[in-house]
């Protein structure tokens, strides 16, 4: 059975943030911080980027004014979820080592608030729920990201206006969200048309001022879907996932390292890669030792490091780890590619080298391997 | 086992019951768990590994080498490389480290029964492979020939020779090393390990051959094995990678779709052929 679709006006949407906060949510929503769409505590509409639009290119974002009145015109910023669940730097657990020797461990699993998110995005959401496999659904449940994963309210806000640098339509992850949602919005000119997909999505839905849908405003929608499905951006059709394996002494990889600083810029904007390092963290008196792990890039040094080695000392053999693991390997892992096609590698890569067109060099074999 | 319930990354706190020195720069930590709870749960197959803790300094993985049925203290033989060995070596019976595991898949024993073994290692002493031998040495006639080959780049650095000259004694047992570089009053080969294989004992079609070493070493010698006419599915390799949380989650292990901290680190040759092929995998 297809959910239920209402419709409410535009000043409902501060309504359904005060109701959330008066629910004891933490509400996270989009707003526009050192010139970039970011998500972070929200408790006013006022602070929504209204009549704002990014701009992506190849090693480029910026913000600029339009004319719409609408919240969400725009497709993405560096971050959405992942932090919220698998944060950049947390602790696991400290140790205590007592005089006489005897070490004790404490576990430091958060206890987290509740936290709505408002404007995640279809890729977002399907980055999550790649997240969610790797976290949550093998042998070893993560604490840390289970604890803030059951604390987590969806609001989804589908895309009306993907960036340039969006491909999300060519890997099936949206513009619009299919699934995964507590509740998910569309704009329309005078308000949003929404659904609930879970009970307590529907309950707070039914707090606010639902109106029936029109059928015009049921087109409005397609409209906007089919629009925002015009991306210029794709990734080629070809069998990527065999092609990618078969092709790993392609001279292609040199090509792309000639031009790759191996920042790893690319890795930590990636709303799927899940690579941390851990670290032990002394006192300074010695007594006690935190554990923490943090977002780690298999595009460092240290991450392929062993006993003296190496193995990826070069950048083409990184970013070739990079985009098989990505594109390849990852089918076998998870089911599925592990790119949801929302752009940001390519926006926020400072040489601007472009995911799409490196996985399309490997469309023939005219850079075969000498 | 390992409780789910439990934060899967946190050691618990193991006591060191006995150090050994095997060796200039490789030792034995004879270990056991300071709570009797975790002690009793604690069973490992060979092969497997945990994750030592050094406290304020960090962990590292380590393979057990004692044997399974004897799970009441478990030992690790440590070579000293880095930073968490370093000072793992300075610690004596009755110090305390943090502990977690056992993790991964280890060598295939129980498929191995009735058949020949070759154990194949290159390099400084391979505690992976101890660990095979050691329980074949416990169930000597559940195994067909066992043959034990070492290789090492200078004979200076076979480091202890008293284990092979135990296991020289062990029944149906042939123990064979070879240095790239020889001294003087060197006893044994001369040459690559692979030139000692033409006095191997085995059956190639029941045969299983466990190596570890390095990767170019393990080549060379899944090559041969496969001129043999060993199949790919019986050649055992013991694969190393930088491992930081040893469950499936930190990506650093990752070998291809594998993550060897939980899909390995043992893996029959067929499984990763593809990669091995290719350098910096």
């Amino acid at each position: 059975m297809k959910p239920e679709r209402h419709f409410f006006q535009t000043d409902q949407l501060q309504k359904l943030l005060s109701n959330l906060l008066s629910k004891g949510y933490t509400c996270v929503g989009p707003q526009v911080r050192d010139g970039a769409i970011i998500y972070d505590e929200i408790n006013s509409v006022e602070q929504l980027p209204r009549g704002i639009s990014d701009q992506q290119q190849p090693g480029s974002y910026s913000l600029k004014s339009n004319n719409s009145t609408k919240f969400f015109n725009w497709a993405n910023g560096p971050q959405a979820i992942k932090p919220l669940l698998f944060a950049a730097k947390e602790k696991l657990w400290q140790s205590k080592q007592s005089t006489d020797g005897h070490i004790t461990f404490k576990t430091s699993v958060p206890n987290p608030q509740p936290i709505a998110i408002i404007g995640a995005r279809a890729c977002d959401i399907a980055a999550m729920k790649i997240q969610d496999q790797h976290f949550l659904q093998q042998q070893f449940v993560d604490p840390c990201y289970k604890a803030r994963r059951e604390n987590l309210l969806i609001i989804a806000v589908n895309c009306a206006l993907p960036a340039d640098t969006c491909f999300c339509h060519s890997t099936g992850d949206g513009p619009f969200v299919d699934d995964g949602f507590d509740i998910s919005l569309t704009e329309l000119e005078n308000g949003f048309l929404c659904e609930a997909q879970t009970t307590q999505g529907e309950k707070i839905l039914h707090e606010l001022l639902l109106e029936d849908c029109s059928n015009e405003q049921l087109e409005e929608s397609e409209l906007i879907k089919t629009n925002a499905s015009k991306q210029k951006r794709k990734l080629p059709e070809f069998d990527i996932k065999s092609r990618l394996f078969n092709e790993l002494n392609n001279d292609a990889w040199h090509a792309i390292a000639s031009e790759c600083l191996s920042c790893g810029n690319c890795t930590s904007v990636c709303p799927t890669c899940f690579c941390h390092s851990e670290n032990d963290v002394p006192e300074l008196d010695g007594k006690s030792s935190a554990h923490f792990r943090e977002w780690d890039s298999c595009f460092g040094q240290g991450h392929s490091y062993i006993h003296g080695i190496t193995i990826r000392s070069q950048t083409s053999q990184r970013y070739r780890q990079w985009l098989v693991h990505k594109f390849s390997t990852w089918h076998e892992q998870y089911g599925r590619s592990g790119c949801v096609g929302c752009g940001r590698c390519i926006s926020w890569c400072p040489v601007g080298i472009d995911v799409t067109e490196s996985v399309a060099q490997f469309a023939d074999r005219r850079c075969d391997q000498s | 086992m390992i409780n789910p319930n439990l934060n899967p990354y946190q050691p618990r706190e193991a006591i060191i019951v006995e150090r050994i020195q095997e060796a200039p720069d490789l030792f034995t930590l004879r270990l056991e768990f300071t709570d009797p709870q975790i002690q009793a749960a604690c069973k490992f197959e060979p092969g497997q590994f945990n994750m030592l803790y050094l406290y304020g300094v960090g962990e590292i993985a380590i393979s057990i080498v004692s044997d399974p049925q004897d799970c009441q203290i478990i030992d690790h033989t440590i070579r000293v490389v880095g930073r968490v060995t370093r000072g793992l070596v300075n610690l004596k019976a009755g110090d305390r480290i943090g502990v977690r595991g056992p993790y991964g898949r280890g060598w295939p024993m129980l498929e191995s029964k009735d058949k020949d073994i070759v154990v194949v290692t290159g390099g400084l002493g391979c505690a992976p492979v101890v660990s095979v031998i050691n329980y074949i040495e416990q169930r000597r006639e559940e195994f067909g020939r066992l043959n034990i080959v070492q290789g090492v780049k200078h004979s200076a650095d076979l480091i202890w020779k008293e284990r092979y000259e135990q296991w020289r004694k062990l029944a149906d047992t042939k123990v064979l090393l070879a240095a790239d570089v020889g001294e003087a009053l060197w006893p044994w080969h001369v040459g690559p390990v692979t030139s000692l294989f033409d006095q191997l004992e085995f059956d190639p079609d029941n045969v299983s051959v466990m190596m570890c070493g390095p990767e170019g070493m393990m080549r060379v010698v899944c090559d041969h094995m496969l001129d043999y006419r060993v199949p790919e599915s019986q050649l055992f390799l013991s694969m190393e990678r930088n491992m930081q949380c040893a469950i499936g989650h930190c990506g650093h292990c990752q070998y291809g779709s594998k993550f060897i901290c939980k899909d390995g680190p043992v893996f029959s040759y067929d499984k990763i052929r593809h990669l091995f092929e290719t350098k910096g995998f």
